[in-house]
């Protein structure tokens, strides 16, 4: 497999096409996380007393969502940009013909869609995270700093195996099941708005086996100030893999599609 | 920018490609040389589009040899593909960017600067014909407009080569003028020219040679004149005679011509002089509805050489 190091060639068209969309993208993007934190942090909030010690070291229910809102919100955002949009370039406007038509191979191709997705991701968790700082919900500001980066790292691993996925499929019909039982289920279960200790323990471990929880725990310990290392490490390594082999299988899958 | 030396730009031998057990092109020799137009006839499913993605360095071989500019494309596959242009069949336009973006982005593809690869837009917009569409988005062009501007894109790297692989399929007439004339401009500048095509108006328009295509293999090859010397004679008296009689006339005009052939609403006589041979089969008392002459094109040529006709 050759390296990706045409993929720089490519800046210029994720730039307009960015571009043509960015106004629309930076006002949601303000807008969602605000939504968010009155509804599910603020209001639904509330109406929560849990106990602090079940809440994984936060003081209240605000603090304990923030973190794992931005996790999800992570994962949504990959989903936007590896799923339909995707699914258009390869098969619908058959655009990728035409780059492999110049000296870009697949592997440029990959690197500067998933770089792109990253750079989508830091700027939407960025703006997210600033955001939602003035409700007080981040303990440690190195932690949070951290946390964003951590961001970066989930959107890549999501970003890697959801492109993997995506390239491989004749139409778009598998879609509806990947967010029927890949991205719902983990939104809902992989503890962004509750405990998964809440879980029964076969659950539990479940849910700690999916890639969001990784993200969710990681970010949670850091802007809470109370990283466990063992955890953390854990975490990180899981995202790591998760990237390696989904870029990887990225690679493999777009390749038998498209150089026939 | 042609290779100095006087080695084929494109050299072929026993060139296959097969998908699983489908065979699509089953050996063929080719070699096209710098400032050559040359152009693959044949009906669809001939093998004419896998041939040209392997030239294009985008689909690897399946057997044979193949050197593009005197690379493997197996091995040098984006050094080759640096140094062509590549106006495929269907477009691969970016529908929601617009027809400058279009080009700017793919100049940037080939590591152009900047700042030449605006100079080469406004250049190419001009050539095409679409410098008053700069602005527009792609999905608002015609059909002919989005060719024109494919073309245009397959040119912004300068290519050595130019692969057209049926570039007017899906176009009026008129259309299809306009995008001949700005091809023809580009053979007369010295661009070196690889087309397929299924037109054989087309064909005898631009190539200079060719080689007829079917079933994965060539039949037959040659410049179009050659071609229709070779296995064509200088005119085709066409005659109807109505539904199902015109099989049961072949045999009464068969003497007249060189060769017969009966397809299902008209009868084709080969022949030196058409108006001689329509002439004689009044005299046989027989009446077609309908008689024109006609000089021999390509179409007869593959009809003799493939018992078939090219556009079905």
């Amino acid at each position: 497999m050759s390296t990706p190091n045409l993929a720089p060639r490519m800046i210029d068209y994720w730039a307009i096409t960015y571009k043509r969309t960015y106004k629309a993208s930076l006002i949601s993007s303000f807008l969602t996380p605000l939504l968010y934190i009155v509804a599910m942090g603020v209001l639904l909030g509330g109406f929560i007393e849990g106990d602090p010690a079940k809440l994984e070291g936060a003081t209240t229910y605000l603090a304990f969502v923030a973190p794992g809102m931005v996790a999800a919100q992570t994962m949504t955002t990959v989903f936007g940009h590896t799923t339909y949009m995707l699914m258009g370039m390869i098969k619908w406007n058959k655009i990728h013909d035409g780059m492999l038509a110049t000296p870009l191979g697949v592997p440029d191709l990959i690197a500067s869609h998933l770089g792109f997705v990253v750079f989508r991701v830091g700027l939407v968790t960025g703006v997210f995270m600033l955001v939602m700082a003035p409700f007080g919900v981040f303990e440690s500001v190195t932690g949070t700093i951290a946390a964003f980066f951590v961001q970066l790292l989930l959107g890549l691993a999501f970003a890697a195996c959801v492109y993997a996925f995506t390239a491989g499929l004749k139409d778009e019909s598998a879609f509806s099941l990947l967010f029927r039982f890949g991205l719902i289920p983990m939104f809902l279960f992989s503890g962004a708005f509750f405990p998964v200790s809440n879980l029964n323990p076969v659950l539990e471990r479940l849910a700690q086996a999916t890639p969001l929880w990784q993200g969710v725990n990681l970010t949670r310990m850091l802007v809470l100030g109370q990283v466990d290392t063992g955890w953390a490490t854990f975490n990180v390594a899981y995202l790591l893999v998760m990237s390696a082999i989904g870029w990887w299988w990225a690679n493999r899958r777009l390749t038998r599609r498209l150089v026939t | 920018m042609a290779d100095a030396s006087n080695d084929p730009l494109i050299q072929a031998e026993g060139l296959r490609k097969s998908f699983g057990s489908f065979e699509a092109v089953r050996g063929i020799d080719v070699q096209v040389r710098a400032g050559e137009s040359f152009g693959f006839l044949g009906p669809n499913g001939a093998g004419k589009s896998s041939t040209m993605r392997m030239i294009a360095a985008v689909s690897p071989i399946s057997g044979g040899t193949l050197r593009i500019l005197g690379m493997d494309p197996a091995i040098d596959g984006p050094s080759i593909r640096a140094r062509i242009g590549v106006c495929p069949q269907e477009d691969t336009l970016d529908t929601e960017l617009n027809v400058r973006d279009n080009l700017y982005i793919y100049g940037r593809y080939f590591g152009l600067p900047r700042a030449e690869v605006s100079k080469r837009c406004d250049e190419l917009l001009e050539f095409v014909q679409l410098t008053d569409k700069a602005k527009a988005k792609v999905e608002m062009l015609s059909g002919g407009m989005k060719r024109r501007l494919t073309i245009a894109r397959s040119l912004i790297n300068r290519p050595d080569i130019l692969l057209l692989d049926e570039p007017t399929t899906g176009l009026d007439p008129q259309a299809r003028h306009v995008v001949w004339d700005r091809l023809f401009r580009l053979k007369q500048q010295g661009v070196t020219l690889v087309l397929t095509t299924h037109y054989m108006d087309e064909a005898e328009q631009l190539c200079d040679r060719l080689v007829v295509m079917d079933q994965g293999v060539i039949v037959a090859e040659g410049a179009p004149h050659e071609l229709i010397r070779s296995y064509s004679t200088r005119e085709v008296a066409e005659l109807r005679f109505g539904i199902g009689e015109n099989e049961h006339v072949a045999p009464k005009v068969e003497d007249l011509a060189d060769r017969v052939e009966v397809l299902p609403d008209r009868l084709l006589l080969y022949v030196d002089n058409g108006e001689e041979a329509i002439a004689k089969v009044h005299e046989r008392g027989l009446d077609p509805i309908m008689s024109l002459v006609r000089r021999s094109t390509l179409e007869d040529v593959f009809l003799r050489l493939t018992g078939r006709t090219l556009v079905d």
